[in-house]
């Protein structure tokens, strides 16, 4: 029964990496950059999310719709400012940049929101917790929430790249950047839109998050953001479905490897695997192999 | 041309203000004793700075009116970084510094106290918990329990108190604090014949999850949970506890403190936790009642125990000076050396975080420590 209980909160931990990784490997498979800054979108996301419950009194779905609004037009005002400038540059200042705006949006929140902790309001408060086995396993609301929407997610964005217009000029783009302007493509739009379904995501994922898991600080962000890249890395990078892998067994080596083996060692166990999976694959588990043609 | 002068002579004048503003300088008068202090006023740990500072300029203030020994504070930031905290203790001196109040953390008070050995200056910190602070430096002195103090002062009271037999402990094991008070408090509960069932740590993660620590320790049937870490984590494991239905007796320490206060918490969960703190703001103490009070008239919220720990320093200082018939003329060395003797010697003091204290040779305060059980939001007194 433990090991059901840990499994389940592994799944939990794992699909809020995954949706995390999601948004990573979007921006990465279509624009072709990382993204760092990311992790501290998320957590704008959750404060929005926080203050349009506390300070203005919204429902909590209401708040999530404000905070994917809200980052959706952080995310594209972000792109436009940080890294349009740099589209011709070499990826190590784009990368560089990432980081820079990553610090930034800390710092901000720094000032904004001052360093005190706050304590996020779980979206499912009001459910209780579904038991099972006489009380033996209990699975909270979070968890099952946080897995179905990482399942809604993969679909909707797998669906949205493969059938839609604008999802089929992403992939245009994503392989081809000159010939896909020289098809018609507005290049610059298509990557401003990923930006901001990216960003939504991240809203998304914050307030996932920080239901799960209720601190909330300036620096929420940043873990997660970079155990959720290490999920998109291992799940394959630009992959959608390999996202979603990657950060559910993500989570569930990370759990077990605390429940079994040791709670220091659990995250060294985590990049350990990462280490050896990019060894034996160094696409990651789900991504493609990539021949240039000269 | 002539205007763009103008303007960066305005400019600069504008800086040089700006600049000259900076800290927090209070209006002292010339023969009153120059007191600095250190903290942390902005960065993750401002939470601590701030209530250090708040806590002093109270004290100094209710000193200064009763028109005897007065003092003037300077409170630099050291944004909970060594080399900061050097730098802001290095502008202290040159504000001519007499005594240092400080610093708030441990990491800066290790690297700031040993400037103040070589420099021969009083230092008391109000909260730097660590042994390393005072470990060989005759001069540095502390308001708070040291790390180890408390581990064994807790097992002793689960102890005595027969509060628990099974017992686990979830601590963070990159974190010299709670690391600290857990090798002290394991050794300790073994020597009283209580058997720690199980163990688990985690590192300094913000959204750290502790299902596994939890089942881990709810499967060995442990009936008391000692968590020697910081709120922000505890306020994490309380919520998780009550979703997966497991109800042990959560014994805290002073780390705890500060979990009522934390926005957005739903305090029902922290019904019946147990904590080891110095100071309990609902205590009715009259002395205590009417520092909170001024604390919630000045500053808006209820006073921590870093307010109160600043409070006391201050409090602290002043009854040994007196004691020691210091003046404001009296120079950095000979105040430190004055000081030095009053507080290893049998000097006693009560103040909000506890009665009759004493200090040893090796600057560590001895007091006894208040158990309060959380009911209602509010601190009970055991």
């Amino acid at each position: 029964m433990t090991f059901l209980t840990y499994l389940t909160s592994g799944l939990g931990l794992g699909s809020v990496y995954a949706i995390i990784a999601l948004g990573y490997t979007m921006v990465y498979g279509i624009a072709k950059m990382l993204n760092f800054a990311h992790g501290d979108v998320i957590m704008v996301g959750a404060y929005i999310a926080f203050y349009s419950t506390s300070s203005f009194g919204l429902p909590a779905w209401l708040s999530v719709i404000v905070a994917m609004a809200f980052c959706t037009l952080l995310g594209i005002i972000i792109e436009r400012l940080a890294y349009k400038p740099l589209r011709g540059a070499t990826s190590l200042a784009v990368l560089i940049t990432a980081i820079g705006v990553s610090y930034f949006l800390q710092n901000a929140a720094l000032l904004a929101w001052g360093s005190a902790p706050k304590v996020f309001t779980s979206l499912f408060a009001k459910i209780e917790s579904f038991k099972f086995f006489d009380g033996q396993l209990v699975i909270s609301p979070e968890t099952i929430f946080t897995v179905l929407a990482c399942i809604i997610i993969m679909l909707v964005l797998t669906f949205f790249t493969a059938k839609t217009k604008m999802g089929k000029s992403m992939r245009a783009v994503s392989e081809d950047n000159g010939a896909a302007q020289l098809m018609g493509i507005n290049v610059n739009s298509t990557i401003s839109m990923t930006f901001a379904i990216g960003s939504a995501l991240a809203a998304v994922a914050g307030v996932l998050l920080c239901s799960s898991y209720p601190t909330l600080m300036p620096t929420t962000g940043a873990m997660p953001g970079i155990k959720a890249f290490t999920a998109a890395v291992f799940g394959g990078i630009g992959s959608i479905p390999g996202a979603m892998i990657g950060g559910l067994v993500l989570g569930i080596i990370e759990i077990f490897a605390r429940a079994y083996v040791s709670t220091e060692l659990s995250d060294a166990i985590v990049f350990g695997v990462l280490i050896i999976v990019l060894l034996v694959k160094p696409t990651g588990l789900l991504g493609k192999k990539i021949h240039e043609k000269v | 041309m002539k205007m763009k002068k103008l303007l960066c002579i305005a400019l600069v004048l504008m800086m040089i203000f700006s600049l000259a503003a900076c800290g927090g300088n209070e209006e002292g008068s010339a023969d009153a004793i120059k007191l600095g202090g250190i903290g942390p006023l902005t960065g993750t740990a401002a939470i601590y700075g701030t209530a250090v500072y708040n806590g002093a300029k109270i004290a100094v203030e209710e000193i200064n009116a009763l028109g005897g020994l007065q003092f003037e504070l300077n409170f630099q930031d050291d944004e909970n970084d060594a080399e900061k905290g050097v730098n802001a203790y290095t502008n202290l001196k040159d504000w001519g510094l007499q005594i240092l109040l400080g610093t708030v953390t441990t990491t800066p008070c290790v690297a700031v106290s040993s400037e103040t050995y070589a420099d021969r200056i009083f230092e008391l910190t109000p909260s730097a918990s660590s042994a390393d602070v005072t470990k060989g430096k005759d001069n540095v002195f502390q308001m708070c329990f040291t790390d180890p103090n408390q581990g064994i002062t807790a097992a002793d009271y689960i102890a005595d108190n027969a509060l628990g037999t099974k017992i686990a402990v979830i601590y963070n094991n990159a974190d010299a604090y709670s690391t600290g008070i857990y090798t002290a408090f394991a050794s300790e509960i073994k020597a009283k014949g209580l058997e720690i069932v199980y163990t688990g740590t985690f590192s300094s993660d913000d959204n750290a999850d502790f299902s596994v620590q939890l089942t881990g320790a709810k499967s060995a049937e442990a009936d008391l949970v000692f968590l020697p870490i910081y709120y922000t984590p505890a306020s994490l494991i309380l919520a998780q506890a009550h979703s997966m239905d497991y109800a042990p007796t959560f014994f805290g320490v002073d780390g705890m403190d500060g979990i009522l206060t934390l926005k957005g918490f739903d305090t029902s969960l922290a019904d019946g936790v147990m904590l080891m703190t110095p100071f309990n703001p609902w205590s009715e103490d009259q002395k205590v009642a009417s520092f909170v009070a001024s604390y919630e008239a000045a500053y808006g919220e209820t006073p921590n125990q870093f307010a109160a720990d600043a409070y006391d320093c201050v409090y602290a200082i002043y009854d040994a000076c007196q004691e020691a018939g210091i003046t404001a003329e009296s120079s950095a060395e000979e105040i430190c050396d004055a000081l030095v003797g009053v507080f290893t010697g049998d000097f006693t003091f009560d103040g909000l975080t506890g009665t009759a204290m004493t200090w040893s040779t090796a600057g560590e305060v001895s007091k006894s420590p208040v158990v309060c059980v959380i009911k209602d939001g509010i601190y009970v007194d055991m």
